[in-house]
């Protein structure tokens, strides 16, 4: 059987090897083995037989003896604590279901709102396609996903508008301690908000979010790419409606551009933002 | 089946063993598949594959439609094959017919063999198969888009599911019949392999073949599995690309 | 319905654009997606075509076959259009069969060819009162970015103008033969978002739509068929302007049909 991954790579963790830099990024297939031995199957793998196979696509990451596989595609998988963007697809008696992109609509029921909501009075509340932010808060084995409004930025979604990425890019719409959509608001002036589940909301002028959703599409179109943050700088600086910006004075903006030139290869080195959200591993998760 | 003005049985196979397109026993056709086409759906392919061309898009997992079909303790398979108007010679009247039902059943019992279902209980993961143009072996090429699509979509699975048909041609145990073989052959064999664990989810048979031909049907088939195999892979790596730039999505 | 529902502020925002002339993906209120036709995409069928508008992918099949004529008309062919949303092409469609939207599609589509007389049906007839061509467009819709009618006539019009008249298959003349196009009709799609009218509308602005309105035109000059939908109203001077607007838009998409523009 073919495997997934590179020569040179076959090597078990010695003593205290650090693992394979972030740079090298291998994909596997679902049914692909992975190779070494006492390894423990993470997320994305399953073992029969003491071999481990890649149940997803995806990037595989190993942390000896923990290997998991990081899906690049696929709906949300919702986990405890995420913070979600959702939109409202039912009003019940006691509580709204939300279509968060995940396999399942999420119950939000009325006690876990901020709001003092009464048996029957929840369509005085939330409408069916009203957008909320919500944490979600409990998995059970029924696939149930509980939600809850509680807690700080938590709310009602009222005005801009909502753009979505996969939910696999959007450690890289955030970037490496919030890199990414940092520079994005900085540049654009919107307010942006990235749901774990990859349903982004912005606000601000009509022009701001036009730009914000472009970049949104960059990242999804190319988001495997390296030097994605010098990009979407540089396409921001181009595209941006002023002529001078906070920028320092010096540098002027960089000339307009295609968002990516097709086929070069990358000046920038390889991105270090990656795997952000992705480097824990192991059984217990983050 | 219908092949109008097809009168005479042509010559399927010549004394120096080749094939009526001029392929040996043991050949496919030319295979090219092409992962994540549709904007709508999860996950998605498009398979040529000799002159079949099929379609094959994945919804889910997502909330049951109709929800008695919802099952506690996992996700539920739900495939519908089926063949567009203008696929095939005769025209096929639309809708449902009882061919395309058998078949969407056993291709979902063999995806049903291999997803990790219970990883999504109370959804279904939803599989459509389109054939817009047919020439033997098209519920093997569906099953072939729709595992691509499946894997594009992100679902747990133990493996991909290579498929294809042997059959028995003027005598002979052949792989991949194109359509006049599948015509006026003696035997038709399709079969979807697990390459992680040799085994197959999905084994029709139509015709008459002995015993030690269908041992030989049976290794040709897991062979042409196997190469299948690789060009599934070769089309998700191409889509999913990784590191290299130009090689993105 | 699989339950797909709409944000409200999605919808808002593309009203919002529309009140200043702009749109979601960039576009002036009178601008198409990029479109493309692919003739002969598939060969078992006697005429076929694959058209593009944006993401949107609906793909066109011809079938010849010998029939019987309808007792009320013994010296025309018949001519049979159908369109089939299947549920692979859009997370709205359910399996099962046509429901009311693919009924509407294949009407407005069947009604623009038959008033533009793109087929002349007397040349359909092989053998009056006994034997006739019954023409069959089918039209199968493979990605449902928005706007199926005017892809779904493109598609169609490329494939019959594409399409060879399988007589030599049937042993009715000695050899095959072009089928015979007469005026090609083009249907253009407007949705109203606010005061604003734009056409080739998306899924998402097809919903935030306040009405919809197709105007098939031909090179004739003429209005072949129309098709008020959705929920919502316009003026006799909106349909007008529509009107207008769809002769300017066909002409181009023609061109296109026929594969001398683009």
């Amino acid at each position: 059987m073919s495997r997934g991954h590179r020569p040179g790579h076959r090597r078990r963790g010695r003593e205290g090897q650090p693992s394979p830099p972030h740079g090298d990024r291998i994909l596997v297939l679902p049914g692909e083995e992975i190779p070494g031995e006492g390894l423990r199957p993470g997320t994305g793998t399953y073992r029969v037989g003491g071999k481990v196979y890649a149940s997803v696509l995806g990037l595989l990451q190993r942390r000896p003896p923990f290997v998991q596989v990081v899906p690049l595609s696929g709906r949300y998988v919702p986990k405890p604590g995420d913070v979600v963007v959702g939109v409202v697809t039912d009003v019940q008696t006691t509580f709204w279901l939300l279509d968060i992109g995940a396999p399942r609509w999420a119950p939000l029921h009325m006690t876990g709102t901020p709001w003092p909501v009464e048996i029957g009075e929840t369509g005085k509340f939330l409408r069916v396609g009203d957008s909320v932010l919500v944490q979600v808060e409990s998995l059970e084995a029924t696939g149930r996903i509980g939600v809850t409004m509680q807690g700080e930025r938590l709310g009602k979604l009222d005005g801009g508008t909502l753009a979505r990425v996969s939910p696999a890019r959007v450690a890289r719409v955030v970037g490496r301690d919030g890199s990414m959509i940092d520079t994005i608001t900085r540049l654009t002036g919107a307010q942006v908000v990235v749901g774990q589940n990859g349903r982004v909301w912005v606000n601000g002028d009509p022009e701001a979010i036009r730009r914000v959703s472009a970049v949104l599409r960059m990242i999804e179109e190319h988001g495997q790419r390296s030097g994605l943050t010098g990009r979407v700088e540089s396409y921001l600086l181009a595209t941006s409606p002023i002529a001078d910006r906070e920028d320092d004075g010096g540098s002027a903006p960089r000339p307009p551009s295609p968002p990516i030139p097709s086929d070069l290869p990358s000046p920038e080195p390889e991105d270090e933002e990656f795997d952000d959200d992705t480097g824990s591993i192991g059984p217990d998760g983050p | 089946m219908g092949s109008v003005g097809a009168k005479d049985v042509p010559v399927l196979l010549t004394p120096d063993g080749r094939r009526i397109d001029g392929r040996k026993l043991d050949e496919l056709r030319p295979i090219r598949i092409r992962a994540g086409v549709s904007h709508q759906a999860d996950g998605s392919a498009f398979v040529e594959w000799g002159a079949n061309k099929v379609m094959a898009a994945v919804y889910g997992p997502r909330e049951v439609h109709p929800r008695h079909l919802q099952q506690n303790n996992k996700a539920v398979i739900q495939c519908k094959y089926n063949m567009a108007a203008f696929s095939v010679d005769e025209r096929k009247r639309p809708g449902l017919d009882r061919r395309s039902q058998e078949i969407s059943k056993v291709i979902g019992e063999a995806f049903d063999s291999v997803i990790f279902t219970e990883e999504f209980p109370r959804t279904s993961i939803d599989v459509y198969i389109e054939v817009l143009q047919a020439n033997a072996g098209t519920r093997c090429a569906g099953l072939v888009a729709a595992s691509v699509a499946l894997a594009d979509a992100g679902i747990p699975m133990v493996d991909l599911l290579p498929a294809v048909a042997v059959g028995k041609v003027a005598g002979a145990i052949a792989l991949d019949l194109k359509k006049e073989e599948d015509n006026f052959g003696e035997a038709d064999l399709p079969m979807a392999l697990v390459p992680q664990s040799g085994r197959l989810v999905l084994l029709q048979m139509e015709g008459h073949m002995t015993e030690e031909e269908l041992g030989q049907a049976l290794d040709l088939g897991v062979r042409g599995c196997r190469d299948i195999y690789e060009v599934m892979k070769a089309a998700l790596r191409e889509r999913y690309a990784v590191g290299a730039p130009g090689g993105a999505a | 319905m699989s339950g797909e529902v709409t944000a409200e502020i999605l919808t808002s925002h593309i009203l919002d654009l529309a009140s200043s002339g702009k749109r979601l993906d960039g576009r002036t209120a009178d601008e198409y997606r990029p479109i493309s036709v692919e003739p002969g995409f598939v060969v078992t069928a006697d005429g076929s075509a694959l058209a593009h508008i944006g993401d949107t992918a609906v793909l066109s099949g011809i079938k010849l076959e010998p029939g019987k004529p309808f007792p009320d008309t013994p010296n025309a062919g018949v001519l049979t259009t159908n369109a089939e949303l299947v549920p692979l092409s859009s997370p709205m469609f359910e399996p099962g069969p046509p429901q009311p939207g693919a009924i509407e599609v294949s009407r407005v589509v069947d009604r623009a060819i038959r008033a533009a007389e793109t087929i002349d049906l007397t040349r359909l007839c092989v053998t009056p009162g006994e034997k006739s061509w019954v023409c069959y467009t089918d039209i199968h819709v493979l990605d449902h970015g928005g706007n199926l009618i005017d892809a779904a006539l493109l598609a169609a019009v490329t494939a019959l103008l594409h399409a060879t008249v399988p007589a030599k298959r049937f042993g009715i003349a000695e050899a095959d033969y072009a089928l015979e196009v007469g005026h090609v009709p083009i249907e253009c799609t407007f949705v109203r978002l606010g005061d604003t009218i734009v056409v080739d509308p998306t899924v998402d602005e097809e919903r935030a739509g306040q009405g919809r309105l197709t105007v098939a035109t031909d090179e004739a000059g003429r209005v072949v068929a129309m098709q008020k939908g959705l929920v919502g109203a316009f003026s006799p001077d909106d349909v007008k302007d529509v009107v207008r607007r769809a002769f300017r838009h066909g002409e181009r998409m023609r061109a296109i049909a026929r594969g001398t523009g683009r």
